[in-house]
């Protein structure tokens, strides 16, 4: 019996070891490559760890390179459409939590609707309405385009969390003296606010990640995205795996930053997510 | 300290009735319970006095003062939840202050109410606790309160104490009934507990089926209920009910059950021979006598004994009634006794199921 | 945020003991439709109207470089398309992506969840640290992936050719066998923290007491797993399923980072191809027709699952 039990914990415990292996290697890798110098890097091809570490892949990327510009127009689309996207989802999600009104079953249909249907299929539509109105290759085309993509699944999400206040509150509050307004802010909104910050979270790891939009809208230096950038620096560059890599991480480093923030609601979002959309 | 009218108050959801013309005057620091079974429409017309609820027709005053179109704020009114409603990113302090804070209050002043409120619900030493800290009974205290700081024209309750635990709820039911002889505070109490409803109120409405039932002093509608509704909820255990047809001879008249047992009337009934009534006796008030004793035998089915006495199952004929006694007298389950039921204490009902006046 | 006031119940206006003045009950009834104005003037004009739009494209020829096109052609696009053999391999692509990507994703998945159901020291940092690859975005999985297949950078060809699996240390990508495996393995990396998050949600949900229950009646744990866990999972599990099944099968950025649907096509999904008719030829109306196809396969097989649901429940 015990060593059976043993075994078991023993087992589990190397499964789990597999698993953050797997997991943690690819991103390990891409870290290792990103530091290594360029004349290290064919003849220490397969060691876990280099033998001398450098920066001088970032600090080209960072000298000598577009990537500011990318990180930074980047950062502008996902952190406008995040906030907008927050703000139209907090309204929708409120209005879905809390009142009962005729077309609200269209509403909720038509939201699903665009959850199912493939987002490719808009690619030239959206190219051809965009262009005559001098929103292609503009960093508010992309805001518009990211931010409609993102506000069905944001307000089912909003909805859930306005959903787990109870009612009573904004009663009480109500008869404390509030109105509804101040109900809303004082009471309702500090409640809510894990659930902001997860909306935020969500939507700007979305934004920051989309590809093929990006690319279709987007072409030259000036107003392309992060994602864009690095596609066309592969296509050019191949050769630099080192600056490659650096600007990989550089990528990767605000969505890890807002994965650690949104962490702990992962579960519950993505559980409405699975559920509704 | 304000009045409240309602006057012929209905509510409708779509074309479902709730409330079908509520009728009701609570005078200035009276404690008005109203009690019925869960769905009676006790706690929409207590929301629709809070300001929470659309009046679809009728009227609410307060004070004189016509309050249908008010906002909840407006009414100046209190109300303590079922769930208490506490706000989870305030203090307590700060959950008892808010509405003081949002009447702009100076704050010396507010320190000083809250710290009465406090001293007089013993919730000294728990002011910076978040209620989340707090255990059933405490978090009860602050949402009592949250509504006394205010002094405002009336306090709702809506199933306060439903949420504690037995030994809690008698607890605090006291220290409610306390508060209010202190305060004096116009107060409507909802609840579907008539202990509660006996207990605290100074007028019990008893509501079913979205109307009013009966309105009186607790005694009242324990002696004298108006209807088979309000004898069978008030009361507990419940009142026994023999449902027959009525036989007059000469001046006695008696009820014959469907199995062929007849009981005896009271002397004079308005009742005619061939009419279908229903006796109703309280099992406190059913005489057990031995079985050879008395006129009427029945079988005990089970005992329960409640320490404080001792509650028979007992049937007759087909019918299954019950019967409390002090009496710790040897009984045994399945044995026969002799039950009485005193003239005294026997409640008729018509047809209809209203009562029927005792002489 | 703009809120105004009125009461967040439902009015049944219109009755005579309603005396709101018209104004504040016409901003009453009107306060949910403002709420969710923004949002749905949003999905309206850049989601369903280019939907529409898209759908019509179909029968149109629409050439972005060619100025004179634009013309209705009817269904001249389905008949190329049937005839196109680009568009089968494609399609035969796709089940192969879809199939094997999903049920990995949903084995591993299924397993991580179950290893991080059970408390264990550190739990909480283990699963935000296995969880981390679904935060990846997806453009830098693909490029990452691409780069550990490769060579010259990536270890992954040498150990395999070290372990005596591979001939020689190449870059499966380039090979038109083993290419799609690629992609498939990136997407199974980087999916596996979506299904396990919800399963491990679904497991959390399952009263403990049943398990002590099943115990006591002598159930051993491969007897507990058959009888209470999977039956609770079920539902998450053909939910979650379904639809991840769509979500992949439309999800062409790793495909299109990779490998670009090379070599000879050999990884060229639906969803891909349209894409590259869209992005590299500028034919939006072939595209737009593709698109109604897929379109039309996804319709149909969610309702080969409803059927199959409805099937299934009746059959109880």
């Amino acid at each position: 019996m015990t060593a059976k039990r043993i075994f078991g914990i023993l087992a589990h415990r190397l499964a789990i070891l597999g698993y953050l292996v797997f997991a943690l290697f690819p991103l390990y890798w891409l870290v290792k490559v990103s530091v290594t110098p360029n004349k290290l890097l064919y003849s220490e091809g397969v060691r876990l760890w280099p033998s001398r570490m450098s920066l001088e892949h970032f600090a080209f990327v960072l000298k000598h390179s577009d990537f500011p510009i990318f990180f930074k127009n980047s950062l502008i689309v996902s952190g406008s459409t995040a906030i907008i996207v927050t703000v139209f989802a907090s309204t929708a999600g409120y209005a879905l939590s809390r009142f009962n009104f005729r077309g609200k079953y269209w509403i909720v249909a038509l939201m699903l609707l665009t959850q199912m249907f493939p987002l490719v299929m808009l690619v030239a539509p959206i190219f051809k309405i965009l262009s005559p109105l001098g929103l292609t290759n503009s960093l508010t085309g992309l805001v518009i385009v990211y931010t409609a993509f993102n506000v069905p699944f944001a307000t089912f999400l909003m909805q859930s969390f306005f959903d787990g206040i109870p009612k009573d509150l904004e009663e009480a509050a109500m008869i404390d003296g509030a109105t509804q307004f101040v109900a809303f802010r004082q009471i309702i909104l500090p409640l809510t606010l894990p659930g902001i910050a997860a909306t935020l979270g969500f939507v700007f790891t979305a934004a920051w990640s989309e590809l093929l939009f990006s690319l279709m809208l987007i072409s030259g230096n000036q107003a392309a995205t992060f994602p864009v950038g690095l596609l066309s620096f592969v296509s050019k560059f191949s050769v630099d795996f080192g600056q490659m890599m650096a600007a990989g991480v550089m990528a990767l480093v605000p969505a890890c930053l807002f994965f650690l923030l949104i962490q702990r609601y992962l579960v519950q979002g993505l559980t409405a997510g699975a559920v509704k959309g | 300290m304000a009045s409240i009218d309602i006057s012929n108050i209905q509510k409708s959801y779509g074309i479902m009735p709730v409330l079908q013309g509520i009728d009701l005057e609570i005078q200035d620091g009276e404690f008005v319970v109203l009690v019925g079974p869960s769905g009676c429409g006790k706690s929409t017309l207590l929301r629709m006095i809070a300001g929470l609820e659309h009046v679809t027709d009728g009227e609410i005053r307060i004070d004189g003062r016509r309050v249908n179109e008010l906002a909840p704020k407006d009414r100046d009114i209190a109300m303590v939840f079922q769930s208490y409603a506490l706000y989870p990113h305030m203090s307590v302090a700060k959950n008892m202050s808010y509405s003081l804070r949002l009447r702009k209050v100076a704050s010396d002043k507010i320190a000083t109410i809250i710290a009465g409120a406090a001293t007089k619900l013993g919730l000294g030493p728990l002011m910076e606790r978040r209620p989340k800290a707090l255990s059933g009974g405490q978090r009860q205290r602050v949402a009592m309160g949250r509504a006394i700081v205010r002094e405002p024209k009336a306090f709702l309750f809506d199933e306060p104490l439903s949420n504690l635990d037995a030994r809690l709820r008698e607890q605090m039911r006291a220290e409610i009934k306390k508060l209010h002889k202190d305060l004096g505070a116009t107060s409507i109490y909802v609840t579907h507990d008539q202990i509660e409803a006996m207990t605290l109120a100074d007028r019990i409405v008893a509501m079913h089926g979205g109307s009013i039932q009966q309105v009186g002093r607790p005694l009242d509608l324990y002696d004298r209920p108006a209807n088979l509704f309000v004898a069978g909820f008030i009361g507990s255990p419940g009142m026994n009910f023999f449902e027959g047809r009525v036989s007059v001879v000469g001046e006695r008249s008696s009820l014959t059950l469907a199995d062929g047992i007849v009981l005896p009337l009271p002397a004079a009934t308005a009742l005619q021979s061939g009419e279908r009534a229903t006796l109703g006796i309280r099992p406190e008030h059913v005489v057990l006598e031995p079985a050879a004793a008395g006129d009427i035998r029945a079988r005990i089915d089970l005992i329960e004994p409640t320490g404080f006495g001792m509650i028979l199952h007992l049937t007759l004929g087909t019918v299954s009634f019950k019967a409390f006694t002090l009496n710790r007298a040897y009984l045994q389950a399945g044995g026969d006794i002799g039950v009485r039921f005193p003239a005294e204490h026997s409640h008729l009902f018509d047809k209809d199921g209203q009562a029927l006046n005792r002489p | 945020m703009a809120l105004h006031a009125g009461g967040p119940d439902t009015y049944q206006g219109g009755h005579h003991g309603d005396r709101r003045p018209f104004r504040q009950r016409l901003a009453d009834a009107s306060a949910p439709y403002l709420y969710s104005a923004p949002a749905l003037i949003l999905i309206v004009t850049v989601m369903l109207v280019p939907l529409i739009l898209g759908i019509s494209y179909a029968f149109r020829d629409i050439q972005l470089l060619n100025p004179f096109s634009g013309g209705f052609i009817g269904l001249e696009h389905f008949k190329t398309l049937s005839q196109d053999q680009n568009f089968y391999r494609a399609f035969r692509n796709t089940l192969w992506w879809t199939g094997a990507s999903v049920s990995l994703q949903f084995v591993f998945g299924l397993i991580l969840a179950l290893l991080l159901d059970k408390p264990f020291w550190g739990r909480a940092i283990v699963q935000a640290l296995v969880f981390l690859p679904w935060a990846v975005p997806s453009f830098l999985a693909g490029l990452n992936w691409a780069w550990l297949f490769n060579p010259v950078v990536g270890p992954l060809p040498h150990w395999l050719f070290a372990m005596g699996i591979m001939a020689e240390p190449t870059n499966i990508l380039s090979d038109p066998q083993l290419a799609m495996w690629g992609p498939i393995i990136a997407n199974v990396w980087w999916g596996i923290p979506f299904f396990a998050i919800t399963l491990l949600a679904a497991l959390q949900a399952i009263p403990r007491d049943l398990y002590e229950a099943a115990s006591i009646d002598g159930a051993g744990p491969v007897r507990r797993f058959l009888s209470i866990t999977l039956p609770f999972l079920a539902p998450t599990i053909a939910i979650t399923v379904l639809l991840r099944t769509v979500w992949v099968s439309n999800f062409a950025d790793l495909i299109i980072v990779m490998t670009n649907g090379g070599p000879a096509d050999r990884t060229q999904i639906v969803a891909s191809y349209i894409f590259t008719q869209a992005f590299k030829r500028l034919d939006f109306g072939y595209a737009s027709a593709i698109a109604l196809v897929l379109l039309g396969l996804l319709i149909v097989y969610s309702m080969l699952i409803v059927v199959l649901r409805q099937w299934l429940l009746n059959k109880d």
